[in-house]
């Protein structure tokens, strides 16, 4: 068996990318009023009852959770957030596409994902909230750190679905990214190697129209940032990010095609940043409210309602416990959140290597005499 | 560090193998023995490197455990982070000292962090191999000293062989390491001959190559066979030198290094890159915030100078010479002998 196969182009190869990627038009099924597009087939899995209820409520307590972020954010217990606030779909659509079992690789602003995933949402600020980096075991819930410098967790998202298919695991791996993050060098080798090796990677663009202050048209000259996919002989594919069901529908096809080893996919989901780029940032500085009330009627969640709304999913009960599911999150994160958090200086020292080196021995000693030293001079001041 | 050496291996013990010959015979040992080790670089393929490092693992081991990889370090380093944290252990090569530059990001923001930030639960044992070092004639960008670098970056261990020996059982225990190595190998050393022993001290420790008592020459790497020479000179001139191979700049041997320096009372640190904010400068400053009560004179540093890697005519000037190090020990404040 070779590794460094060549994509197969007579194969199953690319039946969603090639055919569609050079129309920017993003793949839409469910619009913005909640009206079905029909290009679904009744019987898809996205469609089924059960599903559509699981989605929306995981939106319903996925924004609860963001906007629960951003109000604690605003008091001063956490040290910063960025909100996905109307990217919902991406966040959670993707999420509810992939197995337990595949990788995920979010950057700072995917903590709704996580909690999507089920990771503790406390764990999932810890980061942002300053306690250490990363507050979660991510072999446990095969969620790789938090990422921050931009796009470099594209190649490990491609290191680690080549891993899997040498180990013969069906495992997927999906890389999240900003449009922002497209531009950095690491997102295009990431590609490139993924397409090499045909590797079983998703790598999903959050394209939110901005990176910080800059508007994507700063970002690139390209019609769309699938057509990059192109160039990697590599799927690609436009979807409405804002639509939940179109995204769960071609996360579920990229997985499936990986899965069956056809390789990696690029997937562009058109949405938009409804907040500042962190609760630091000033987003009247670059654009206008219009822009921000164009989308406002885009929203995620409120598209999926109307259409369950239409269907009568949406009963009192459903609503009903979806809704206190979600302030129990609230106060549940209040209260955690409310609480200092634990701190150990002897952490700063634990995990640099494997075993200390007699240096970081000598540090850490150094810091315990100095902290014991003041502890006696506070008690003999009392 | 248990090595075994395969049948072929055993065979060959008493004759002379050259330091790239034992690199590849630890990488050969070390896949034979884990098949989570997967060997992968720029042209270490069917080539087997431009070194010959990797010659035949390709042809040995599958196109699975030793592949090339498309031309971009970022990349390369990357997709080992991610195989790594997926349970395999990458050895990595980047083909030359100042091409693992591109590297740099996914090395010091994840290679080096991952273990702390995950507070242990990601550990990565990915080694980092990079030829480096000048006397080879190379053309700009593939003579650089580049440890300063990784030295610099906590969360990596920085090691270098300057001996045959060494390479094998220092790349061993690298590879079998949970931590991540960048393993810098000494490009002009890579055809110096030796016979192989596989048995060695660990990571971490360095070693007396010449025992003296008149002053200490510290050095690793390429300038550990100058340090040599020069001791056998300096016999001429009446000194007795004891030279110490560090091995590991990460960790440090700070135990080795001032037992020798506290002997002697006097040291020069010798390197190949630039003094000026180099490694020499941390060396000099341990060993006098450690041995200043023993020290007869100022620790001595012998380096490349402050300036871009000079082209091959001109190398000779840049690299620490015999004289240059004799010059040092001589201005180390004799006078009261
Ligand atoms: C390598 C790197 N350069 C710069 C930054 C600073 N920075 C943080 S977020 C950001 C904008 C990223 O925009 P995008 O990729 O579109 O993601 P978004 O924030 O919109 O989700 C920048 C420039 C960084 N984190 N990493
Ligand atoms: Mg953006």
């Amino acid at each position: 068996m070779t590794v460094l196969a060549t994509p197969d182009k007579t194969g199953s190869g690319f039946p969603l990318g090639f055919d569609t990627i050079l129309d920017p038009s993003p793949l839409q099924y469910l619009d913005e009023h909640g009206a079905l597009s029909g290009v679904l087939r009744d019987d898809a899995p996205e469609l089924a009852p059960d599903r559509l209820l699981a989605t929306w409520r995981a939106m319903v307590v996925g924004r609860r959770f963001d906007v629960q972020a951003t109000t604690m954010v605003r008091q001063g217990r956490l040290a910063v957030y960025p909100s996905s606030y109307g990217q919902e779909a991406c966040e959670i659509g993707a999420m509810l596409a992939l197995r337990p079992t595949d990788w995920f690789f979010p950057t700072y602003r995917d903590c709704v994902s996580m909690v999507t995933r089920g990771i503790d949402p406390v764990e999932a600020l810890t980061l942002l909230r300053g306690d250490w980096h990363c507050g979660y075991d991510p072999q446990r819930w095969r969620t790789a750190p938090q990422c921050t410098p931009l796009a470099t967790q594209a190649p490990h998202a491609a290191g680690l679905a080549h891993a899997a298919r040498l180990a013969g695991d069906d495992t997927v791996a999906l890389a999240f990214c900003g449009d922002g993050g497209t531009s950095e060098g690491d997102f295009h080798e990431a590609l490139n190697f993924a397409a090499v090796y045909q590797a079983p990677a998703i790598f999903f663009v959050q394209n939110n129209q901005y990176a910080i202050s800059v508007p994507l048209a700063k970002q690139t000259h390209a019609a769309a940032l699938a057509h990059k996919a192109v160039g990697y002989g590599m799927a690609g594919v436009r979807v409405d990010g804002n639509d939940v069901i179109a995204v769960q529908h071609v996360v579920g096809e990229a997985a499936a095609r990986a899965r069956a080893g056809g390789g990696p996919t690029l997937i562009e989901a058109v949405t938009y940043r409804m907040q500042a780029h962190t609760n630091a940032d000033d987003a009247s500085r670059y654009r206008n409210d219009s822009e921000v009330e164009y989308w406002k009627p885009r929203d995620p969640l409120a598209r999926l309602e109307a259409y369950l709304k239409a269907c009568g999913l949406l009963t009192d009960a459903v609503v009903a416990e979806a809704d206190q599911a979600a302030e129990a999150l609230a106060d549940d994160l209040r209260t955690r959140l409310g609480e200092e958090p634990e701190v150990d200086h002897r952490d700063l020292f634990r995990h640099v290597y494997a075993r200390p080196t007699p240096q970081l021995l000598e540090q850490a000693a150094g810091l315990q005499a100095e902290l014991d030293a003041a502890e006696l001079d506070a008690e003999a001041g009392r | 560090m248990t090595a075994t050496l395969d049948a072929a291996g055993r065979a060959a013990q008493n004759t002379e193998i050259s330091l790239a010959q034992a690199v590849n015979r630890a990488l050969r040992d070390a896949m034979t023995a884990d098949e989570k080790v997967v060997v992968f670089g720029e042209d270490v393929g069917v080539l087997g490197g431009v070194f010959r490092v990797t010659d035949g693992l390709t042809r040995d081991f599958g196109e699975q455990r030793c592949f090339d990889t498309p031309l971009a370090e970022a990349g390369i380093m990357g997709t080992a982070i991610g195989m790594a944290m997926y349970g395999y252990r990458p050895v990595v090569e980047m083909q030359f000292d100042a091409f693992s530059y591109p590297a740099f990001e996914q090395i010091a923001s994840h290679l080096a962090k991952m273990r702390n930030r995950t507070r242990g639960a990601l550990p990565l044992p990915v080694v980092v191999r990079v030829p480096y070092g000048g006397g080879i004639g190379g053309v700009e960008h593939h003579s650089d000293s580049s440890e300063g670098y990784f030295v610099a970056t906590p969360g990596l261990h920085v090691v270098t062989p300057a001996t045959v020996s060494d390479a094998y059982t220092m790349l061993r225990a690298a590879i079998e390491s949970d931590d991540p190595v960048i393993f810098m190998e000494p490009k002009r050393l890579y055809w110096s001959k030796d016979v192989l022993s596989t048995t060695g001290p660990e990571i971490g420790r360095a070693a007396i190559r010449r025992q003296g008592t008149d002053a200490t020459l510290i050095a690793y790497g390429p300038t550990v066979s100058t340090a040599l020479e020069t001791a056998e000179a300096a016999r001429a001139e009446g000194y007795d030198l004891e030279v110490v191979d560090l091995r590991s700049i990460v960790p440090f041997d700070d135990e080795t290094v001032c037992a020798s320096v506290r002997k002697t009372g006097r040291a020069v640190v010798i390197h190949e890159a630039a003094g000026f904010g180099g490694t020499g400068a941390e060396i000099a400053a341990r060993v006098s915030e450690r041995c200043f009560h023993w020290l007869e004179a100022p620790v001595r540093r012998v380096t490349g100078f402050d300036i871009p890697y000079p082209p091959p005519k001109l190398e000779r000037h840049h690299l620490p010479s015999v004289d240059r190090i004799l010059d040092a020990v001589a201005s180390l404040q004799w006078e009261d002998r």
